[in-house]
């Protein structure tokens, strides 16, 4: 991070990046979508700023303005952008050119896809050496051998003659750093750079750019809709919506007093990983959805949302400074009144529907309603030749669980570590390759389909993507309506009701029986999904990352829903996740998955407290939390490297490769998952031995 | 996903998408997609003519006049006369019936056949997929009109014949596109949540995955059917398609193939064949870019 | 592709012994096939009267030998026809070939870079009319006009009647014709190739050019494109360097697919253009329905087809280095 002192120094001097009034439009069929509309920041010298805001905000539009990187049919329609006092609309083709990867890199959000399959990684890097600086290409190639190594690479000589997929995607984002610091930019635009990355490699991520910032004083421009991780990198931020900036200033200050009520629902509606949730685990949300940008609002774009709204928002608001470095686009706190606290608001707001006290949690000792024994899934891999070897991918490795009536377990793990195939094995959309399934007490792991049948109206999933979960072909009333009538719950008129129930239960207008999936937005196909889910009438329900999708208000209303369904409909879910604040938050109990295997289960509140397990205390550690004062009390545990392969997993215990405690014992011997207290499991050699480390 | 694409706008829920000038649309979309209503016109204009043919042809197709051979065009015999003084223009409109029911049936038939194949391959996996998509594998291990050929000649010249020995070629294609079409949609979260609610095999192939692989399904057929057509007319043209004197467009063709100075006995007909294979490869084309998302936002 | 080898005999075995049109008739003509003696006589002397089996296994022993059987209406060995027949094919298709790729390529790349303009629209329209025009019709069509009604080209066959083929070398008169050094029969054969290989070439022109554009436009869309202007390369390298590679994945598949309807054109185009090759001899076999020759042709098809695609997937492991090298 750096220096707040230094900016006061730079002050004086005119700022690195200074963007005026900048107006982006998409010309689309259905008209002009003024995607970016008026758009006013600056950017010092050596200086780490952050935009944030949810998708269709124009953020990202705003970085690609910058080096004019926009592809039809967008058009910047007005503004300017001073680079170093050059205005970056007036230029021509080759100066534009020198300023692309040569004083501003950009890195994007998918590393998959950055850098091109067919070009060995050399190439890559020294063709953008190459464009900007007189030098040969041998030279190029040993400057980008440094360069790769500089970022973490391990034995980049070898390294670099590599093709991208060879490397995994953490690492293709430490090229994509290498090729934006080999011309020694004085401003990197980094969007979204983490948002494809699990969280430990965006741990090591985002440590890389706060040294490469403080190391060669360039000025980092981080996109993200992740407060967590731009209050993790920049010193200053700028909040979007509705394609203008409605709030700038200081990470501290904004985080501790946000002033417009957008901010305010940003850091309020994200369950935080340092706070127990309590008793009524129901976020702070605020009403409907982002702005049509065809139709946008006449007054202040928020208002239709605003929980604080007054007569005045009917009229536009400027952004106007309320301090030093500070300045917000609200009427209500123009006039320097802050915004209520969370726990203030929370008071004044409508009570949960159901009180929350009268949820019902299993007794110790009772039957769970859901156990699984020693499950495993293996792939099998097409065959290299005929005789060739018969390798299997070990999805799911002998993964132990169990779910009590009512309760919530969480299922936390990073991609692939096999929790969306474990899913998919206890509703049985795959075959179990060993192991049980127990649901209420039967087997129902190698049941055939006819046998299945009856059960699965009492056990049912919802997806993960809502626009490929739903039939596009079929009308929202007919999703609805097909597994009623299949399982025979309703006939005739009464088909009809229920469907009307259900949508009103997730809270959606019944009209929308009529209408298609693609006519709603992404939050409210999770809805549907949902209800789709509930027409059966299960008692269990498997939720596989139901909300990493969803833009961070739509998550805490999809939230909000299953935990009113849970405590009137009495469900039992099993929420499967990658991100922990959320799972802390909704989940009773959780389950630590790593490479197919359980790593740690214990309460929610103990695991987060006293995790036993080196995986999960990493885990934790590399969540970014939206709070300057927590985050400098926390110690940070970087895992090197990438999970290993599935195929060929580590012997012993499988975290071994990337553990800070390991010894030769966990290479030998594959740990037993053992209860150290009442109700928490770890499968380790020294549960408890990162103890000093947090 | 580019970046571009994330910043559009996010789907709209129910009733909150403007108004649209509609007629502006209609233009847009028009000049977006002229040549695929070219297509459809070229394509709607052959099935009226084969269906009205006997009734609109000036002459009868086998009336023989030998005191009027090899005519050139006049306004007697609109297109000229060939070798045995028939009218080339009479022979052309009925000989539109059979190579549009021939292109029609073999790609219908073909596809029936080829997407149960394919289907059926796809969703029961293991043995049977392996030995139906070998056989497929065997069929497509010859170029189709060297194969039909063979057969063809193995068969017998006729119509029929002809067009049993294209089937045998042309099933397999479609068997690979509804493969591939069936496990890309098997994997998708809709299907395994019909899975989760206890559908059978059959009403998840039929109802839910089949309705969702229509779009390249429909591309296939529209631009095969010119194919189809084509390779129809290439066969009569060697001659083993129809039994004279039924006129058929590649076997005129061939009557005229040696009047180097008499262009018109073959040159029409041939021409004839360019139009609707090209009518149904334009519509085709425009089908496919409408069905394309990446273009359709634009 | 043993394996799918031993079954295209297989196949092609079967079509011709299981199916109703008797050679005999074909062969023999009404007279003599009325004639029971010489019925049994043809069948002995054909092999047709043993059981089914064994005629296969007769028929798969002399392919091993390289013996395709004898042509009922040459009365030469099939292998002799085919290998006197196919220079000139070969011929006729590589330079058919060559002109679709060297035109098709460039057009498409160009179609897909300036999407919308005019020389994408009239690529559009030339490769959409070049699938959809009958072969033999064109080729009718380009003769009556250049040779019959303009008389600026040669006619038919490979070389006009007052020259003498050059010395054989390798069959391929181009080649043969300038190593003897006789450039005024090189000259005359490449007057002679210009009708036949731009009829031959239309339609695989317009595949290549049509799969060029949309592979083109795929890999334009990619994030590595952007990543390339971000990086401030010029616009060329972006489209040569970065985007073309990868749009000739797709286009290189189309090998095998682009040999079939070259070959199909062949049969079509030489019939027209009197050209002495492959074509014209599987069409003469199937008119006068002579099954050694048209197994032989069909058999020997299938193998190319299948090598051609197995070189296909060889160098599809050279362009793209995410296929797994074996």
């Amino acid at each position: 991070m750096t220096d707040p002192a230094m900016n006061e120094t730079t002050g004086s001097t005119a700022p690195l990046l200074e963007v005026n009034d900048l107006q982006v439009h998409f010309h689309t069929d259905n008209g002009v979508v003024r995607a970016v509309d008026g758009v006013s920041f600056h950017v010092d010298a050596g200086e780490t700023v952050g935009i944030v805001g949810e998708s269709g905000s124009g953020k990202s539009v705003t970085a690609l303005s910058i080096i004019r990187l926009l592809e039809e049919p967008s058009r910047i329609a007005g503004g300017e952008i001073v680079f170093r006092g050059d205005n970056v609309l007036a230029m021509d083709k080759e100066r534009i050119r020198s300023l692309r990867g040569g004083e501003v890199a950009m890195v994007f959000q998918d590393p998959m896809t950055s850098l091109n399959p067919v070009i060995r990684v050399a190439r890559q890097l020294v063709e953008a050496l190459l464009v900007h600086r007189r030098i040969t290409p041998k030279a190029a190639r040993g400057r980008a051998v440094g360069l790769l190594g500089r970022m973490g690479i391990t034995a980049p000589d070898r390294a670099i003659d590599n093709f991208p997929h060879e490397f995994s995607g953490g690492m293709r984002q430490r090229v994509m750093l290498a090729m934006g610091f080999g011309n020694e930019p004085s401003l990197l635009i980094a969007d979204e750079p983490t948002t494809a990355l699990d969280v430990t490699i965006q741990a090591q991520i985002l440590d890389l750019l706060k040294e490469l910032n403080s190391d060669f004083g360039t000025a980092v421009l981080m996109i993200s809709h992740d407060l967590g991780v731009i209050a993790n990198v920049c010193s200053r931020i700028i909040v979007m919506y509705g394609g203008e900036v409605v709030e700038e200033g200081s990470i501290e200050e904004l985080l501790s007093d946000p002033r417009h009520p957008y901010t305010w629902a940003l850091i309020n509606a994200v369950p935080r990983l340092d706070r127990d949730p309590g008793a009524d685990r129901r976020l702070t949300t605020i009403e409907g959805t982002p702005p049509d940008a065809l139709d946008m609002p006449k007054g202040c774009r928020f208002a239709p949302r605003c929980p604080f709204r007054i007569a005045r928002c009917d009229e536009h608001p400027s952004l106007e400074r309320i301090g030093p470095r500070r300045s917000t686009r609200c009427w209500v706190t123009q006039a320097g009144e802050p915004l209520p606290r969370r726990e203030e608001h929370a008071a004044r707001a409508a009570p949960s529907p159901v009180d929350p006290a009268s949820r019902q949690l299993p007794a110790d000792g009772a039957a769970p309603l859901l156990e699984v024994r020693g499950l495993v899934k293996h792939f099998p891999l097409r065959r290299q030749g005929f005789f060739g070897p018969q390798e299997v991918i070990h999805a799911v490795d002998g993964v132990d669980l169990a779910v009590g009536q009512g309760e919530t377990v969480g299922l936390v793990g990073e991609s692939g570590c096999g929790k969306s195939t474990l899913a998919r094995l206890i509703t049985r959309i795959h075959n179990p390759t060993a192991g049980k399934i127990l649901f209420e007490g039967t087997d129902i792991a190698q049941r055939s389909r006819a046998e299945m049948r009856p059960l699965r109206r009492r056990m049912q999933m919802i997806f993960q993507d809502p626009f490929a979960s739903l039939n596009p072909r079929m009308t929202v009333g007919d999703i609805l309506a097909e597994p009623i009538r299949f399982h025979g719950l309703a006939q005739g008129r009464a088909v009809n009701e229920r469907v009307q129930e259900l949508l009103a239960l997730v809270g959606l207008n019944p009209r929308a029986a009529g209408s298609y999936p693609h006519e709603f937005s992404g939050g409210q196909r999770q809805r549907i999904g949902t209800a789709r889910a509930l027409a059966v009438d299960p008692q269990l329900i498997v939720a596989d990352e139901p909300i990493s999708s969803l833009d961070v208000n739509i998550q805490a209303q999809v939230i909000n829903l299953f935990l009113d369904l849970q405590q009137r409909l009495g469900l039992t879910f099993l929420f499967i996740a990658h991100d922990l604040a959320v799972v802390r938050h909704i989940s009773d109990r959780i389950v630590v998955l790593y490479l197919g295997k359980v790593m740690e289960t214990a309460p929610a509140a103990t695991l987060f407290e006293e995790p036993l397990h080196p995986y999960s205390v990493s885990l934790i550690s590399a969540v970014p939390i939206p709070d300057v004062e927590a985050e400098r009390s926390r110690r940070r545990i970087l895992l090197e490297g990438d999970p290993p392969s599935a195929i060929h997993p580590p012997s012993g215990c499988r975290f071994r490769t990337r553990c800070p405690i390991a010894r030769e014992i966990c290479a030998a011997e594959m740990p037993p998952l053992q209860e150290h207290r009442p109700g928490h499991f770890a499968a380790c050699h020294f549960p408890g031995g990162m103890g000093e480390w947090r | 996903m580019s970046a571009l694409a994330a910043t559009r706008t996010p789907a709209q829920g129910v009733g909150e998408t403007p108004p649209v000038d509609g007629q502006r649309k209609l233009r847009r979309q028009l000049r977006r997609y002229w040549l695929a209503v070219l297509g459809a016109i070229l394509v709607l204009a052959w099935i009226i003519i084969a269906i009205i043919a006997p009734y609109i042809a000036p002459y009868p197709y086998d009336q023989i006049d030998l005191t009027q051979r090899l005519l050139p065009p006049s306004a007697e015999h609109w297109l000229g006369t060939d070798m045995l003084g028939r009218d080339v223009f009479s022979r052309l409109l009925v000989g539109s019936r059979i190579s549009l029911l021939a292109g029609f049936s073999v790609v219908l038939i073909g596809a029936v056949v080829g997407t149960l194949v394919g289907g059926i391959a796809a969703y029961a996996g293991g043995r049977i997929e392996e030995l139906m998509m070998r056989l497929t594998d065997l069929v497509l291990c010859f170029p189709p009109i060297i194969l039909a050929m063979a057969i063809a000649a193995a068969l017998g010249i006729g119509a029929t014949n002809t067009v049993i020995a294209m089937l045998v070629v042309w099933w397999p294609k479609f068997a690979r596109l509804a493969r591939s079409l069936v496990i890309v949609q098997r994997n998708q979260e809709y299907v395994e949540a019909a899975v989760t609610i206890g559908y059978g095999p059959g009403r998840i192939l039929l109802r839910h995955i089949l309705p969702n692989s229509m779009g390249p399904m429909v591309v296939l057929v529209t631009l095969d059917v010119g194919q189809a057509i084509l390779t129809f007319s290439g066969l009569s043209f060697l001659g083993l398609g129809v039994i004279p004197p039924v006129p058929e467009w590649g076997a005129m063709v061939a009557e005229g193939r040696e009047l180097i100075q008499q262009w018109w006995v073959a040159a029409f007909p041939g021409f004839a064949i360019l139009t609707v294979v090209m009518g149904f490869n334009f519509l085709g084309d425009g089908v496919r870019d409408w069905l394309d998302p990446r273009s359709r936002t634009r | 592709m043993v394996v799918m080898i031993v079954l295209a005999t297989l196949v092609v075995f079967l079509i011709s012994h299981l199916v109703p049109a008797d050679p005999i008739l074909a062969q023999l003509g009404d007279m003599q096939a009325a004639n029971p003696a010489m019925v049994a006589a043809y069948r002995a002397r054909w092999g047709l009267d043993l059981p089914i089996w064994q005629q296969y296994l007769i028929f798969l022993e002399g392919l091993v030998h390289g013996n395709f059987g004898v042509s009922i209406s040459t009365q030469r060995p099939v292998l002799d026809d085919i290998l006197q027949y196919a220079p000139a094919t070969i011929e006729l298709s590589t330079i058919a070939f060559l002109l679709s790729v060297i035109i098709g390529v460039p057009l498409g790349v160009i179609a897909a870079v300036r999407r919308d303009s005019w020389i994408d629209h009239f690529a559009r329209l030339l490769s959409l009319v070049g699938v959809s025009a009958p072969t033999f019709w064109l080729a009718f069509v380009v003769l009556a006009l250049f040779y019959g009604g303009l008389q600026i080209a040669p006619g038919p066959g490979r070389l006009d009647v007052v020259y003498l083929p050059p010395p054989f070398v390798t069959g391929l008169y181009l080649i043969d014709s300038a190593l003897a050094g006789q450039w005024d029969v090189f000259r005359n054969a490449a007057a002679h190739l210009v009708l036949p290989s731009t009829v031959l070439a239309a339609t695989t022109l317009g595949l290549i050019t049509r799969t060029t554009r949309a592979a083109m436009l795929e890999s334009l869309g990619q994030d590595y494109v952007r990543v390339g202007r971000a990086k401030g390369l010029k616009d060329r390298t972006i489209i040569i360097r970065h985007a073309l590679p990868n749009a000739l994945i797709p286009v290189v598949t189309l090998g095998g697919l682009a040999y079939a309807v070259l070959l199909s054109g062949t049969v079509l185009t030489e019939t027209i253009f009197s050209w002495p090759g492959l074509g014209r001899y599987t069409f003469r076999s199937a008119v006068s329905l002579d099954f050694p020759a048209i197994m032989g042709i069909t058999f020997l098809v299938a193998v190319v087809y299948l090598v051609i695609n197995l070189i296909v997937d060889l160098s599809y492991a050279l362009l793209d280095p995410r296929v797994v090298r074996q």
